[in-house]
């Protein structure tokens, strides 16, 4: 006779695991091994290959050009008694374009609702690499910002104030030179505590909005979350919505949207 | 709430908010950024030091130099590798075929196995396998590393951008540059490299026009062609310098060829906006170079080479068979040499590349071996059995029996301009069938190479001849 496993109460859980199980392996990947997935995110040629590197143990080559990682590369690490995957999305500049590595990349960190989306973000051109990290953090709020490229933007006389960022992005910034495996622990350790709930980011929303953007979004918010309640990021998908995109004008049709509640 | 209703609600809010929703939003996401990165970053108000990526770059990228580096950078990888992999190659053929192979040949004997096992086990799969490795472990192990080296450098973005008004002018996305780098590795991976190009149209060009980069697979036939026919043009001292100059001619005429097959392909079938994008040139970075070199060893020149083993063992068996299953007294490698011979002479090749290129469709790599070997096949001049794939010793000996076999400067020359165009390799062809999800375009992709080499070579043959040569 089988037991019926009881639905755990939703939203309740901070330290239970939030990926979604089901939609990870529609995108080909297995859970059954691991208690956490990281997606890491980024840039190209950001040294996201080089982070993916150092997190794993594994030597996968890394170029310098743009453009390099175009599928997914899978790893994995221990720590704490924990065993988390990751897997290296190939490296975009937006998340609101058309095109395949784009789509790869936010279909992962969208539907596969990742525990920890690590964003990989050079150091030495902070202004691009943000456009990104604004588009990952209005879709979940379980970030780390990895402030990679620390050494060359230290040659460049360049000086981050990570605290600052940190404080107005409300995401953890962790300083990394992953190439001399600066700060990889550091990183590690703020992993584990997004993943495990010991830190909450929180979602980051766009200002300077005008009045009539604000009043649509708003108003589309509020169907959604009526009709998908508990959707983490609603007022996402309402700009997605008003941008008329085509894959979430599909997720709303099919449905898809509910399995996204927590 | 349905959900339709809200598409319906966001359809028609879509009209309030107006056209410029999505200019707005991403300018708004910028503004955003800036205002962050603004608070984040100081500059302690130290004089700049001299920007040594800068003037690197405005070296190499630029109107004058840019073309002259790129072609030494390149002609110094070719003849490293060229004249760096003789030795290591000979080395290699004599453990292989010298050594290992009449051990194999005793030990199957005093076994007692039928002639016709160690047949296809030793002089077909063990002597095609054995050949491939001796042969492309070398060139590979010296390139792969000098290439990842200018990539971890961060030359290739900048190739990208001397070339990219090129491929703009030909209608094509500039970021195909980049695809074709990839390319020169494996064809394959430049196929799926493509994905950086978000055009469907720019794509496709992208993908049919790989093929052109010349692969890793045709390098050992273009090295081995062109240190035999053009490198014995001139005295010895200036062999290597001159085989490496073929060689880069042979790559730089791919490159040419891929920019009039995208500029003819978007003007007729494939007609559309060129799609303007930006490139960023990366900063340069000393190169870990024992990393690389381990990686590159690891990463590729390993991958490359099984996947080479494992393609070479069922062609080696298949080479034995059809040299060796005769009906009426003639072999069928014999009856189909003799067929194509009169098409193969007409494009200035012969039947016996002809059939080497039909058995070397699962991969490049295996042509010159199969060529040898049918060749002295043909010949009839075999002390050790016909069908059997080997190595000569060195090139002397190779060209003797190519010389023998009716080969002349042309045959190499379009042996070399063929080896260039023909079609891609099979799992290049598969590769681009699961990218474009389309049989039409995996079909013109295989096609399009193989009409264009025979044209080619056609015209090549029809003008030497014409000119008497």
């Amino acid at each position: 006779m089988k037991t019926t496993i009881p639905q755990a109460p939703s939203s309740a859980c901070q330290t239970c695991p939030a990926h979604n199980v089901g939609n990870l392996t529609k995108l080909g990947i297995d859970m059954e091994e691991w208690d956490y997935v990281i997606a890491l995110a980024g840039n190209p040629n950001t040294g996201k290959s080089t982070i993916f590197n150092a997190l794993t143990g594994l030597r996968q080559h890394t170029g310098n050009w743009p453009g390099k990682t175009v599928t997914r590369a899978e790893g994995g690490f221990s720590f704490a008694d924990k065993r988390y995957k990751i897997v290296d999305l190939p490296g975009t500049y937006s998340l609101l374009s058309t095109s395949l590595d784009e789509e790869v990349a936010r279909d992962f960190i969208l539907f596969g609702q990742p525990d920890v989306a690590v964003i990989v973000v050079d150091a030495t051109r902070l202004e691009r690499n943000l456009n990104l990290a604004l588009q990952v953090l209005e879709i979940t709020n379980r970030v780390v910002i990895a402030l990679n490229l620390m050494d060359e933007a230290r040659r460049h006389n360049i000086i981050v104030d990570e605290r600052r960022l940190a404080r107005d992005l409300g995401a953890p910034v962790v300083p990394t030179a992953a190439r001399s495996r600066e700060g990889i622990p550091e990183l590690i350790q703020a992993i584990h505590q997004v993943a495990t709930g010991q830190i909450v980011a929180k979602l980051h929303r766009l200002k300077n909005e005008s009045p009539v953007l604000k009043k649509a979004i708003n108003k589309l918010v509020r169907q959604i979350e009526a009709a998908f309640p508990g959707l983490p990021n609603a007022r996402w998908v309402a700009i997605r919505l008003l941008d008329g995109d085509q894959r979430i004008i599909q997720a709303v049709q099919r449905g898809e949207l509910g399995e996204l509640a927590n | 709430m349905t959900n339709d209703e809200i598409l319906k609600t966001a359809e028609a809010l879509r009209w309030e908010v107006g056209g410029d929703f999505h200019e707005s939003l991403v300018e708004n996401i910028y503004t955003n950024a800036a205002q962050l990165a603004d608070r984040a970053i100081s500059y302690p108000d130290k004089p700049p030091r001299f920007d040594l990526d800068r003037s690197i770059d405005r070296l190499v990228t630029s109107r004058v130099w840019g073309f002259p580096i790129m072609l030494l950078l390149l002609m110094v990888v070719f003849w490293l590798t060229i004249s760096g992999a003789n030795v290591p190659s000979a080395m290699l053929a004599t453990l292989f075929l010298e050594i290992i192979y009449p051990f194999l040949k005793g030990l199957a004997a005093s076994v007692g196995l039928p002639w016709w096992l160690d047949g296809l086990l030793i002089d077909g799969v063990y002597l095609a396998t054995g050949w491939v490795i001796s042969v492309m472990l070398p060139p590979m192990a010296i390139f792969f590393p000098l290439f990842t080296l200018l990539e971890d450098f961060g030359y290739l973005p900048r190739v990208a951008f001397n070339l990219d008004n090129f491929f703009k002018k030909a209608g094509a996305h500039g970021k195909q540059a980049l695809s074709m780098s990839m390319g020169f590795g494996c064809n394959a991976a430049g196929v799926v490299a493509t994905r950086i190009i978000d055009s469907p149209r720019e794509r496709l060009i992208a993908i049919i026009t790989n093929n052109f980069a010349m692969c890793n697979g045709r390098w050992p036939t273009q090295i081995l062609v062109a240190s035999i026919f053009i490198g014995g043009l001139v005295s010895a001292q200036w062999a290597g310098l001159i085989s490496a100059l073929a060689v880069v001619a042979i790559t730089l005429l791919g490159v040419l060829l891929s920019f009039v097959v995208s500029w003819g392909l978007s003007r007729t079938v494939l007609r559309g906006e060129v799609s303007t994008f930006s490139l960023e040139l990366p900063p340069y970075r000393p190169p870990r170079i024992w990393q690389t070199i381990y990686t590159s060893l690891i990463d590729r020149t390993l991958v490359v080479l099984w996947r080479a083993i494992i393609f070479a063992i069922p062609a080696g068996a298949a080479i034995w068979l059809v040299s060796n299953i005769t009906v009426g007294g003639t072999s069928l490698a014999e009856y189909f040499i003799n067929w194509s011979n009169p098409l193969g002479i007409l494009v200035g090749l012969n039947g016996v590349i002809l059939l080497a290129y039909v058995v070397a469709i699962p991969a490049n790599e295996i042509v010159i071996p199969t060529i040898l070997m049918l060749t002295t096949l043909v010949l009839g001049a075999s002390g050790e059995g016909t069908g059997v794939m080997f190595e000569l010793d060195s090139l002397k000996d190779t060209e003797v029996i190519l010389r023998a076999g009716g080969w002349t400067l042309l045959t190499a020359v379009n042996l070399m301009l063929f080896s260039l165009i023909h079609n891609p390799c099979s799992t290049t062809i598969y590769t681009i069938y699961k990218e474009t999800g389309s049989k039409r375009w995996t079909l013109v992709s295989a096609f399009l190479p193989v009409v264009m080499g025979f044209a080619v070579t056609f015209l090549v043959a029809q003008v030497w001849r014409l000119l008497g040569g």
